[in-house]
């Protein structure tokens, strides 16, 4: 295989043998057959020799650019960032040199040669509260930019749990009104990306999956692709024996710690979180948080900022109890009140006692 | 709502509701039950050996002789589902963090895989005397529906709990929320229903042990 993609990979020294592997790693991470390895690679080295280049729109709403960051500084060189050199990644704010009309221009300009093809990236919630003036990019605000994109975008991909379920804009009490691309749009395919940030591989899966296949991933009912969602992060954790075993660190510096244990007692949300932070790791795959000694906070699902605290185990409650000191004076009090009522019950019994005589035994 | 939020529910406004109604129940009933009392017995007390409250907790905590052979299901089922319920209730780390989050008190938790198998065995347990209930002509007749309720929101928890961790049937996340709503309805009917043995069982038997040990009688 040999082309302008494998020419300049190899100016950022990454040859040809890597760029195959990565494929094939690719392919087998998302469950695809063998052979699918090899097509993908063609099918991303074409793009990119292609005359034409798939255009991408990335739109940012209520976000903090983690999901940028995420992908672009994955590692560096970035195997991930060459998806940016298959890609005519058409606008994307944080990334382009142009600013101001010359970006609103090259937006529309994109939408308009492309229409029905291109691919359109969310990252960031869409806020509806005050008609979505919490948001506005050029005099526009989010809610209107998503559905003026969206309607001749082939695909979307909701990327990070902002833009998948809400996500912290969306925490209670959601004073912008913020909600997900799918509540939007809802005559698109949509597939959710989500974790905070999301992991690079899952990012560049999805893009070489649909620069490589012209279709989205199996997704599971929440939108997410299977092929990275579909376990939790307890099933896939290194420390999960020591969870079976019993062995728990009871604070972050104890011995337990210090030997790895189990982080389910310190919080950890990984037993009801889909993602594949567990096998792909992060920065390269030199570590995740459970690695690091931090629970997971369950980011990749939906409304994981308001599941309770991030510090409790998942089987304590999620907020204090409120009612349970009333409860025990209703309790004392009803208990004490009925006492009264059953002696007062037993007096007027004994005072209603009619003593039997021989006669009314003989009657 | 999402898995996630059924599951938030339970562990929060859910879980508050039930501990609460729990709690006032309790309270009311021992407190009704106790207050209760008794005519105290004027007469002299007849001493007889084994004759007393606490002989009594322990005799009637043991099966009497040739009971076992004459009833195996009833004492043997009867004894793995009670003990089964207590291991995994207390055993399982991730309830004695529940505990630990309600009263403050802890204590090491067993090996997951062997709570794993105590609740199959109690399961199990659970079956044979429901089974056994089913088929005796004579315990099916003294079977109210409050004991068929009794052992449903009994076997619930159990069976849930066991189904969450092996990942049977739904994901993790819902067959926990299950869990948890099944142990508050557990929470919510044990002081009003016959349950709540789990409270009296050990006064109950020192009372009887007590009056018929003043008589001299050992029961």
């Amino acid at each position: 295989m040999q082309g302008p993609l494998i020419d300049s990979l190899a100016r950022q020294g990454i040859n040809r043998r890597t760029f195959l592997k990565y494929c094939t790693t690719l392919a087998s991470m998302m469950a695809l057959p063998p052979a699918a390895g090899r097509a993908m690679a063609e099918a991303l080295a074409a793009a990119q020799a292609g005359a034409k280049r798939p255009s991408v729109i990335w739109l940012p709403f209520q976000e903090c650019t983690g999901c940028t960051e995420s992908i672009t500084r994955s590692h560096s060189p970035s195997i991930e960032g060459m998806i940016f050199d298959m890609v005519s990644l058409d606008y994307h704010e944080t990334l382009m040199a142009a600013a101001g009309h010359q970006a609103e221009a090259a937006l529309h300009g994109a939408m308009k040669a492309n229409a029905g093809k291109y691919l359109l990236i969310v990252d960031g919630s869409v806020p509806l509260g005050l008609d979505g003036a919490y948001s506005c990019i050029a005099g526009q605000s989010n809610l209107a930019a998503l559905k003026e994109a969206a309607q001749g975008a082939a695909a979307i991909i909701a990327l990070g749990s902002c833009a998948a379920y809400g996500g912290l804009p969306h925490a209670k009490p959601n004073p912008t009104g913020a909600v997900a691309v799918s509540d939007i749009v809802k005559d698109k395919p949509i597939v959710n990306i989500p974790g905070c940030p999301p992991i690079p591989v899952v990012i560049t899966g999805v893009l070489a999956h649909f620069l490589t296949f012209g279709s989205l991933p199996e997704l599971d009912k929440l939108g997410r692709p299977k092929a990275f969602y579909g376990e939790t992060i307890h099933d896939r954790c290194y420390r999960r024996p020591f969870y079976d075993q019993g062995k728990f660190a009871k604070t972050f510096d104890d011995e337990g710690a210090r030997n790895g244990w189990c982080l389910f007692e310190l919080g950890c949300k990984g037993p009801v979180t889909y993602n594949a932070c567990a096998t792909v790791k992060w920065n390269d795959s030199t570590s995740w948080p459970v690695e690091s000694g931090h629970g997971c906070l369950g980011c990749s699902e939906p409304d994981f900022w308001d599941a309770g605290d991030f510090y409790k185990a998942l089987s304590m409650p999620a907020s204090p109890l409120k009612t349970a000191a009333a409860a025990t004076l209703a309790g004392a009090a009803a208990g004490v009140a009925v006492s009264f009522a059953n002696r007062g019950k037993k007096g007027a019994a004994k005072a209603g006692h009619e003593t039997a005589t021989l006669s009314d035994l003989e009657k | 709502m999402s898995e996630l939020q059924l599951l938030t529910w339970a562990r929060g406004t859910g879980m508050d509701i039930a501990v609460a109604i729990f709690v006032l129940g309790v309270l009311w009933r021992l407190i009704e039950i106790y207050s209760l009392g008794r005519k105290k017995d004027l007469s002299a007390p007849r001493h007889a050996a084994g004759a007393s409250g606490w002989h009594t907790i322990m005799r009637r905590s043991l099966p009497p002789p040739g009971m076992v052979q004459r009833s195996p299901v009833s004492y043997i089922g009867g004894y793995a589902f009670h003990i089964g319920l207590a291991l995994v209730v207390f055993g399982f780390a991730p309830h004695i963090k529940l505990i630990e989050g309600l009263l403050c008190v802890s204590w090491p938790a067993l090996p997951s895989q062997f709570v794993d198998f105590v609740a199959v065995v109690t399961m199990a347990a659970m079956v044979v005397v429901l089974a056994d209930r089913i088929n005796k002509p004579a315990k099916r007749y003294l079977s109210t529906l409050g004991d068929w309720f009794a052992w449903a929101v009994t076997f619930l928890p159990v069976l849930t709990g066991w189904m969450a961790v092996q990942h049977l049937l739904l994901p993790y996340t819902t067959m926990l929320a299950l869990h948890i709503l099944s142990v508050e309805l557990l929470l919510v009917v044990l002081p009003f229903t016959k349950l709540f043995h789990a409270f009296t069982v050990f006064g109950s038997r020192w009372f009887n042990g007590q009056v018929n040990g003043h008589k001299g009688v050992p029961v």
